[in-house]
């Protein structure tokens, strides 16, 4: 049974969320679903980046009052 | 995922060229890269065991990074080893100017590393000097 985990990064500069969330990606199972929340707009262009060059599955990204919400699946 | 290699060398102890270095290293690391970091003069004292010591800001910018929730060197620089293929390694010259033992190093440093072999092991990476 696939799970979703939030992981609140919220005030923490660049590399920080991006870290945090590999550490937790680290953790979880395949196909586990994991949403990222950031208040560092970089995150926002950099951790799509990062997904895609790593192979797992972006699954979308918006801002609610400033904070950025990335949502991606762990696939390997 | 393997994408080449990076190879790093700090002399600085600076806070804002530790900071760069080790996002340089950490995000490198991640993002499939093996990462290598030459860890030299002004730089290696942070890395002794224990060291808890804030690196000095070289301009308004690292007094900038006092104030705000930023990532530390430190843990980046760990994050590196740990999550992804970094090696950080003490300069050997510099151990011996300063009088330092591999086990007065924090654990996760390599052995020590002569600029020969790390100029031989940076060859087809790219170099990124702070």
């Amino acid at each position: 049974m696939s799970e979703r985990k939030v992981i609140d990064a919220r005030g923490s500069f660049c590399p920080g969320p991006l870290m945090e969330l590999i550490g937790w990606i680290k953790l979880a199972a395949v196909g586990d679903e994991l949403e990222l929340l950031s208040t560092d707009k970089g995150s926002a262009s950099d951790v799509p980046e990062w997904v895609n060059k790593v192979g797992h599955e972006f699954l979308g990204a918006s801002e609610k009052a400033g904070v950025w919400h990335i949502l991606i699946r762990k696939t390997k | 995922m393997e994408q080449g290699g990076i190879s790093i060398l700090v002399v600085s102890g600076a806070l804002e060229r530790l900071q760069m270095a080790a996002m340089v290293a950490s995000v490198g690391a991640v993002s499939g890269n093996a990462v290598t970091v030459f860890l030299s003069m002004n730089a290696l004292p942070y890395f002794l065991k224990g060291s808890v010591a804030a690196a000095p800001p070289e301009g308004p910018f690292g007094e900038l990074m006092a104030g705000k929730n930023v990532p530390a060197f430190r843990t980046l620089f760990e994050q590196a080893v740990e999550l992804g293929d970094a090696k950080l390694h003490p300069c050997s010259m510099a151990m011996d100017v300063l009088g330092i033992a591999q086990d007065t190093l924090l654990p996760h440093l390599g052995a020590p590393l002569g600029l020969t072999k790390f100029l031989h092991d940076a060859r087809h990476t790219q170099v990124w000097s702070f």
